[in-house]
């Protein structure tokens, strides 16, 4: 029964949107590339015939829209047919990015929650520093990223520290709200209990708090742990940066290398998911090993 | 000793307050112009009598003024006697800085506790205790910047960076016409529509729906900013192809959460409905739309830095002779860091004025719902 739910409810609706968005693909391939593809047929005065045509849009070096066997393609060599440690390597440059990614992530989860626990401790930080956090994230930091990374190279610190820092910024302040709301969630009448049990603040803090706010922390950590991947790819923007994501991207950018710019895409967006993966296979394990049941 | 309460930011402030005088002089020999013995002893009272009144026990307002007035007036003489003696600071100046700022610590605490009985001294409070809160981030980055004499490559004074905002506010209005007028809000505005329409059909039918939402939740995790160069491609360098990107950007927040926004409405009012046999169209409007509001504005808001975000990220990929992505990217270039954070000032007011007009208008609209109605969680 739950399999044949999950047949109808799932596995049919995505395959089908997933085969639609393929096909429309195709279809703008098709269109986007045929006034280039035409234009290079007139000047070297051959004629195909459509099937003939078609297939050529769907292979030039350098497409308006790279159809998704060619992205594919540059995915499976770059990915699976390259040492691992030459910088054409997919592998290589999403582990540059990676890198920053955790350490930019760390930084960030472990300052939001020292704000939060301060925020929830400190009426006074409370009052003058949540509306800050708000403020903050309205500064568009990416903005700041080059200014960032610029400065730092400026005190010849540059590599890894300057991009986890924009990261860090990215990703503190979901995990700062969530744990905000999640140390918070504790009802009146527990704290009560734990009032009427002359508990210390600490030991309220640890044994009612702290739990009561691990279902929160885990939520914002899969939103934070996505912006930290953005933060560290735009990062690696403006340096020039000769390696990780974002440098491919640029680079495919300055060399009109669009099957490049794809194939980076794609890596970073199976990045993300596997990050957001993790996160969510490690909050089961908590979950689980808190006495949580599976709902 | 019923009438003396003491607090610790206060002890610490008269004590770093003589700390300073065993150190005196604030500058070192060689200052251009060096603070004069009544300026300092003026400063030094300031935060003495200030820390001192402050044990006493008063009303928290008068208390809170008193602290308010040393802390910002030390501050004040402080910040204009380094103006032209960048970098000659010496250690009593930095202690007599951090004094004043514990002054304002404590100002911050005594105003938290006070729970004023109208509304309007409840609004000012809420405004007041953030602001000074921002002012001592700018004066601690003043006096930092200009007494350590850091330099202006580094990190220019705030000072200095309002003043190129005052020199140069032609350039940042064309740069803000180009990036936030045409790029963002047109983008904004088409991202946020169709991603309502698509949910609306998304609710409509099942199929879409089953197949959508994995795809849209998965979307939204991914780095999207990523399709900056492409758009640039397709779509050419004016502010097209910003707005192709934050359309891209704002449309699968908006889908996610309207179609959650959707299912919010409980069984019971649309059993109620059923009832009143009203139509698919009915139930939409007078029951669905309203209980999804919230939810909607929850995307409404999250898409306003998103699109100021996309915009600038999407300029660094090619742009015309303007726009704030451009100016930021090309000034670092040239290294006139303060024209820089002129623009990210500028960008940050704008991100702030974004997000507080859909505020205001989510208040305006769902003034109902529970989140604003109780005001406090």
């Amino acid at each position: 029964m739950e399999k044949e739910q999950f047949f109808k409810h799932k596995f049919l609706p995505v395959t089908t949107i997933v085969l639609a968005i393929l096909v429309l693909w195709y279809a703008f391939a098709i269109i986007l590339n045929t006034p280039f593809q035409r234009d290079l047929d007139r000047r070297a005065n051959v004629t195909s015939g459509r099937m003939e045509f078609i297939g050529k849009t769907l292979a030039q070096p350098k497409p308006v829209l790279p159809a998704p066997h060619q992205v594919a393609q540059n995915v499976f060599e770059n990915t699976f047919l390259r040492p691992p440690t030459s910088n054409r390597s997919l592998v290589y440059n999403a582990w540059v990015t990676l890198s920053s990614t955790a350490v930019g992530f760390a930084f960030g989860t472990l300052l939001g929650i020292l704000i939060a626990v301060g925020i929830v401790h400190l009426v006074a930080l409370d009052r003058s520093l949540m509306p800050w956090i708000i403020a903050s994230q309205t500064v568009p930091i990416l903005a700041i990223a080059p200014m960032v990374i610029v400065v730092l190279a400026a005190v010849n610190i540059t590599g890894l520290i300057p991009k986890a820092l924009i990261s860090t910024y990215l990703s503190f302040f979901p995990v700062a709200v969530g744990m905000v709301k999640g140390l918070r969630s504790p009802e009146v009448m527990h704290l009560d209990l734990m009032r009427t049990y002359n508990a210390s603040a600490a030991q309220t803090f640890w044994k009612l708090r702290v739990p009561a706010s691990i279902p929160f922390l885990f939520t914002s950590m899969k939103v934070a742990i996505a912006a930290s991947l953005v933060g560290a790819i735009v990062g690696e923007l403006p340096t020039g940066a000769v390696a990780g994501i974002g440098a491919k991207l640029l680079a495919g950018s300055y060399y009109s290398q669009t099957i490049d710019i794809w194939a980076a895409l794609v890596a970073g967006s199976v990045l993300a998911a596997a990050l957001v993966a993790i996160v969510s296979i490690v909050a089961r394990i908590v979950d689980r090993s808190m006495g949580g049941r599976p709902a | 000793m019923k009438g003396i309460h003491l607090s610790w930011q206060g002890l610490l402030a008269l004590l770093l307050c003589l700390a300073a005088i065993a150190m005196l002089p604030l500058l070192t020999e060689d200052a251009v112009a060096p603070f004069t013995g009544g300026v300092t002893i003026l400063t030094l009272l300031l935060v003495a009598v200030a820390a001192a009144i402050s044990f006493i026990n008063l009303s928290s307002a008068l208390s809170a003024t008193v602290l308010f007035i040393g802390a910002h007036g030390a501050a004040w003489l402080l910040l204009s006697g380094i103006t032209g003696n960048e970098g000659e600071a010496r250690l009593s100046f930095f202690l007599l800085i951090a004094a004043a700022w514990l002054l304002a610590w404590r100002c911050v605490s005594v105003l938290s506790t006070i729970r004023p009985r109208s509304p309007a001294g409840n609004y000012g409070l809420r405004l007041l205790i953030p602001a000074i809160f921002g002012a001592w981030i700018l004066i601690i980055w003043e006096a930092a910047t200009r007494g350590a004499g850091i330099p202006f490559i580094l990190l220019p004074p705030p000072g200095a960076i309002g003043a190129r905002i005052a020199g140069s506010i032609p350039t940042l209005w064309t740069d803000v016409q180009q990036t936030i007028f045409k790029s963002v809000l047109i983008g904004y505005i088409i991202g946020c529509a169709s991603g309502f329409v698509v949910a609306i059909l998304a609710d409509r039918v099942a199929f879409l729906r089953h197949g959508l939402l994995p795809i849209g939740n998965l979307v939204s995790a991914l780095p999207i900013i990523g399709v900056a160069p492409i758009m640039v491609m397709w779509f050419g360098f004016d502010w097209q192809s910003k707005a192709a990107v934050v359309v891209i950007m704002t449309f699968f927040p908006m889908l996610v959460n309207t179609v959650a926004g959707l299912a919010a409405a409980g069984n019971m009012e649309r059993d109620l409905m059923r009832t009143y046999a009203s139509s698919y169209s009915q139930t939409l409007l007078k029951l669905r739309l309203p209980a999804a509001a919230p939810f909607i504005f929850n995307a409404l808001k999250i898409n306003s830095t998103l699109a100021l975000i996309g915009a600038i990220v999407a300029e660094f990929f090619g742009t015309p002779m303007s726009g704030m992505g451009f100016r930021i990217s090309t000034e670092i270039g040239r290294m006139n860091v303060d024209m820089v954070w002129a623009e990210i000032a500028v960008a940050a007011v704008a991100g702030s004025v974004f997000y507080g007009i859909v505020a205001i208008l989510e208040r305006m609209t769902t003034f109902w719902h529970p989140s604003i109605r109780g005001g406090q969680t």
